[in-house]
């Protein structure tokens, strides 16, 4: 005869370890939210005082955004053109095929560019941010800064921070601009619009507040970005397999808090 | 004079309680070796001692000054007294082996670049490795990395050096000649040492004392040949390397 675990609440002892688990990882993750809090105003501290590594920020706005500029490029490129390719198949059955390039521009800007440009920059910028710093933990280069008297938040972090708010927000109006060209390409040169047409109803019906909020949402996604790759690889623990967790950590969480963001950033930026 | 004091110094990570109670003074100029088995609060203890980790109860004092009290700014002026030597030598991967060994005084003076390089050719010179500077430590052998990482611990003139095993992973003759550097940099600069080992040939012959940690204790203190007659059992253990005895492998 089956017989289920009663436990002293009254309550069957699945239930009750769900309940646990899910508790257990309820206030994991918030206090980690809350570590990654602390870190980041650690970080804001040492933005603002002296000594300025510059040389360190312009190398990792190298590596973070001329190094991100080809995957940007490429993502661009193909939104606008299959946004462009999709809208005129819908907007064709009610006679709308002039607001392409409104679809288009509004969407790369307000919306694709500043995300697609997110996603794409923690895939590739944030994760190495998190194995580089996660590698130089484990193998005790950390705790080498710090015995070299340098603060290592100061001298790892807060460039890395710097050049991915400050890329983002360059990788992010490039990618608005070369999807917009490519949503241009396929609506006139291929799917045959208006030329005038297209780029009259594109800069009429996109003001300059749309591309700015897109930029203020790249700012911020940059920073998203720069902290939590940092912050997972500057808390790295146990060797090669502690690096493959925080790379992986990293993009999980960057492209989740884009997500997030962009939902409250969208509806207060409206 | 008390270069060095570990007073009471009780350290928890979680429920595992490392340090418990932990007294330990290194004289000016001393070298002190702690040793004891993996997992007996070794690097702890090390890393207490300058700053990179804090007691949960006790006090570290380094030159008359309470670490516990330093704030940051503090913290990192009493840490330009020291240089450390990491188990993996903990060189920077990015960095040549000269911006290694040059990297405090990069942060730290005014000097140019080929200034710094010019220093950091004579402490290579000092721990005998030379032609090296363009190199990158990817490129070393352990136990080049390991002068290497020697090198950059003296680079500033530090007054106490600290050892995280410094023979781990060497094969013995190099082992050896880094025990003789050791032994040698200390004659040549006056220096106070504090290495951590389990290495007992390394720590008779690097050390004036030798510490036994074993669970978050000191369980004795005395010169290489004080330990070598030890009558503790857990000493005698330890130092003649028997399975057979009251400390268990873990």
């Amino acid at each position: 005869m089956r017989c289920s675990v009663v436990s002293a609440n009254g309550f069957p002892g699945y239930i009750n370890s769900w309940f646990e688990t899910t508790g257990r990882k309820t206030f994991g993750f918030v206090k980690e939210m809350g570590n990654v809090v602390v870190f980041l105003w650690h970080t804001l501290r040492w933005t603002f005082s002296r000594p300025f590594y510059v040389k360190n920020v312009l190398k990792q706005m190298e590596q973070i955004g001329f190094n991100s500029i080809p995957v940007v490029l490429t993502t661009a490129l193909s939104t606008g053109m299959v946004l462009a390719l999709q809208s005129y198949t819908g907007f064709k059955r009610f006679g709308a095929e002039t607001l392409i390039g409104t679809v288009v521009s509004l969407s790369m800007t307000r919306e694709l560019g500043p995300v697609l440009t997110g996603l794409m920059v923690a895939g590739r910028a944030g994760a190495s941010m998190a194995a580089e710093l996660g590698t130089m933990r484990v193998t005790e280069q950390i705790d080498a800064l710090s015995t070299l008297a340098t603060n290592p938040v100061k001298y790892l972090v807060v460039p890395r921070f710097v050049a991915s708010t400050i890329m983002m927000f360059f990788l992010t109006a490039l990618g608005m601009i070369i999807g917009i060209i490519g949503g241009y390409f396929v609506g006139v040169k291929v799917l045959g619009t208006n030329p005038v047409t297209y780029i009259k109803n594109s800069i009429n019906n996109t003001e300059v507040t749309d591309i700015w909020y897109g930029l203020i949402k790249a700012l911020v996604f940059g920073a998203v970005v720069g902290i939590i790759g940092c912050y997972k690889g500057f808390n790295t623990v146990g060797g090669a397999e502690g690096v493959g967790k925080a790379t992986t950590g990293a993009v999980v969480v960057s492209c989740m808090l884009i997500l997030i963001f962009d939902y409250f950033l969208s509806a207060l930026l409206w | 004079m008390a270069m060095i004091e570990l007073l009471d110094v009780h350290k928890s990570f979680g429920d595992l309680h490392v340090l418990r109670g932990v007294n330990l003074t290194v004289e000016k100029g001393e070298s002190m070796t702690v040793i004891g088995g993996s997992g007996s609060g070794k690097s702890v203890l090390l890393k207490h001692t300058i700053g990179l980790l804090f007691p949960d109860k006790g006090r570290v004092i380094v030159d008359g000054q309470v670490l516990n009290d330093l704030d940051e700014f503090g913290l990192n002026e009493m840490r330009k007294k020291f240089g450390m030597l990491f188990q993996g030598a903990a060189l920077f991967d990015s960095l040549t082996v000269w911006e290694n060994v040059g990297f405090g005084l990069k942060q730290h003076t005014k000097l140019s670049d080929k200034e710094i390089r010019k220093k950091a050719t004579e402490k290579l010179a000092l721990v005998g490795l030379k032609d090296v500077e363009d190199k990158m430590p990817a490129d070393l052998s352990g136990g080049m990395k390991k002068r290497v990482g020697l090198a950059r611990a003296i680079a500033m003139d530090a007054a106490i050096i600290l050892y995280d095993e410094p023979t781990t992973g060497l094969d013995p003759i190099t082992a050896d000649a880094i025990n003789d550097l050791i032994v040698d940099l200390r004659k040549k600069l006056g220096v106070t040492s504090v290495a951590i080992t389990h290495d007992m040939q390394s720590a008779y012959k690097i050390s004036d004392r030798i510490a036994m940690l074993y669970k978050g204790e000191i369980q004795e203190i005395g010169t290489p040949e004080q330990i070598k007659s030890t009558t503790n059992p857990i000493v005698r253990q330890f130092i003649t390397g028997s399975a057979v005895g009251p400390i268990t492998a873990e």
